[in-house]
């Protein structure tokens, strides 16, 4: 995919400029969402947040209401699995994928 | 007017809908929909026409999906399905009805009940349910603790019913703020000697209200089979006359409160099959007295499926249609009330329920 197909969006001071890779069975929920999407966030908390801006409900689909990363969704955060309040510098390469997972 | 008839179905492996004219000869599948998420209950508006199908994805967890547009084009939401922070995460949408009033209810696992009065957009937790002194002592069944039976009463906004299994049956008459047990009468054949009619606990496989306003309600439930006339204050067993006391489905005719249709299977640890592998709905039409079974078209020996407890239906047509799906994806429907059955689609995926809508056009 090349550059001028990547989002972006306007953060915060001291929001980090990061690069989310998203799984291709959470896209094809929201019209109009890409596979990579690049956005400002501090932490995973606010990527999501940030993600859910841009397409409304996706938090919804990545989070539950404990609150946490749903169970069977993983987020890598320069390559470690991370949590909602795992902290982002700046040009951070994110995975979010889905786990094996279903029948 | 030309009249247009729906079934929706629900599968493992998304939402299907069977489209004919009012004939009910000929039926066009279309589907899979809802991006094949495990969809466990699709219902249509009869007022508005508009779909909505309540399931739940391994990965994304819970969601009703929505369609204005009898099926061509679907959004989804979940925004508010969720328990308050700290609980347990809603795992799916089981059941979905519309209220007098015109909310739409979500039964969903674990048990718990789901106002939405934007048409599925977005969704408030009816709290009193969860609040009900009985709730600590609610054990799940073998499936988890569902809410999977959704009955409101079509004139009361207030009044609401439930099935939770295995919790038993809850009314509100009060919009959900509080609750009563309603299971007196019927049996926990799996509770110790002497505690078998307990307040609650009891395991209901399916709730459905008789037409007519006249408060009767029919259950399907592990143990036994009952009718109520006074809205579940009390319940009396029909389950003689029929090959056992356990099934899922229970369906009742769309005019006339007498009539009722049920899937007995084989019992609890036998399998939970069609009877000696032979498929037949039992129907009653004088309230549970006696019993017939109906199996002409049905297949008969090495019919080793069973029939879900949401996967059970009838039209509104006259004669009135009835519709069930099998959890080996087998589609079958009546259009002369249970006397003959065709099989409309014989390979979908496991059918988790069966709805109609009929339409005008």
């Amino acid at each position: 995919m090349s550059d001028e197909t990547l989002r972006e969006r306007h953060g915060e001071a001291g929001q980090a400029s990061v690069l989310v890779r998203l799984p291709p069975h959470l896209v094809v929920l929201f019209p109009g969402a890409e596979r990579r999407v690049s956005l400002k966030a501090r932490d995973v908390n606010e990527m999501v947040d940030a993600l859910d801006a841009l397409w409304p409900g996706m938090r919804e689909r990545i989070c539950d209401e404990t609150p946490a990363i749903r169970r069977h969704i993983n987020v890598f955060v320069e390559g470690r699995r991370a949590s909602l309040s795992t902290p982002l510098r700046e040009g951070a390469d994110i995975f979010v994928l889905t786990a094996i997972s279903g029948g | 007017m030309a009249e247009q008839v729906f079934i929706l179905v629900g599968t493992r492996k998304g939402a299907f809908i069977l489209e004919s004219d009012a004939m009910r000869r000929s039926w066009a599948v279309r589907g899979p929909f809802c991006e094949t998420w495990p969809t466990n209950h699709v219902v249509a508006d009869p007022v508005s026409g508009t779909i909505y199908a309540g399931g739940g994805n391994e990965w994304f967890g819970p969601a009703v999906w929505k369609s204005t547009d009898f099926g061509a084009t679907w959004s989804h939401s979940s925004q508010g399905l969720a328990f308050e922070p700290g609980q347990a995460p809603v795992k799916a949408v089981w059941s979905l009805a519309r209220g007098a009033d015109g909310a739409l209810y979500a039964g969903v696992e674990p048990a718990g009940l789901f106002r939405s009065e934007d048409g599925g957009e977005s969704w408030s937790h009816i709290e009193g349910l969860q609040q009900h002194p009985t709730r600590p002592d609610w054990n799940p069944g073998g499936a988890g603790l569902i809410l999977h039976s959704l009955v409101p009463d079509p004139i009361d906004a207030s009044r609401i019913w439930v099935g939770i299994s295995a919790a038993g049956v809850f009314a509100t008459e009060d919009g959900g703020a509080s609750w009563q047990t309603r299971n007196r009468g019927t049996r926990a054949d799996f509770m110790p000697e002497g505690q078998n009619y307990p307040e609650f606990g009891q395991c209901v496989h399916c709730l459905v209200m008789a037409p007519g306003g006249g408060g009767r309600l029919y259950q399907q439930n592990h143990c036994g089979m009952y009718r109520s006339d006074d809205g579940g204050k009390a319940w009396e067993s029909i389950e003689a006359g029929l090959p056992s006391s356990f099934g899922f489905p229970a369906a009742a005719h769309p005019r006339d409160p007498d009539c009722l249709y049920l899937i007995p299977l084989n019992g609890d640890i036998k399998g939970r099959f069609m009877p000696e592998g032979n498929t037949a709905v039992w129907r009653t039409t004088d309230a549970g007295r006696s019993w017939q079974p109906k199996r002409e078209g049905l297949p008969q020996g090495g019919a080793y499926f069973n029939v879900l407890r949401q996967a059970m239906a009838t039209d509104t047509m006259e004669p009135a249609g009835v519709y069930f799906g099998t959890n080996a994806g087998g589609l079958y429907a009546s259009i002369d009330e249970g006397e003959s059955w065709d099989c409309l689609a014989p390979f979908l995926p496991t059918i988790t329920s069966v709805e109609t809508l009929v339409i005008g056009r």
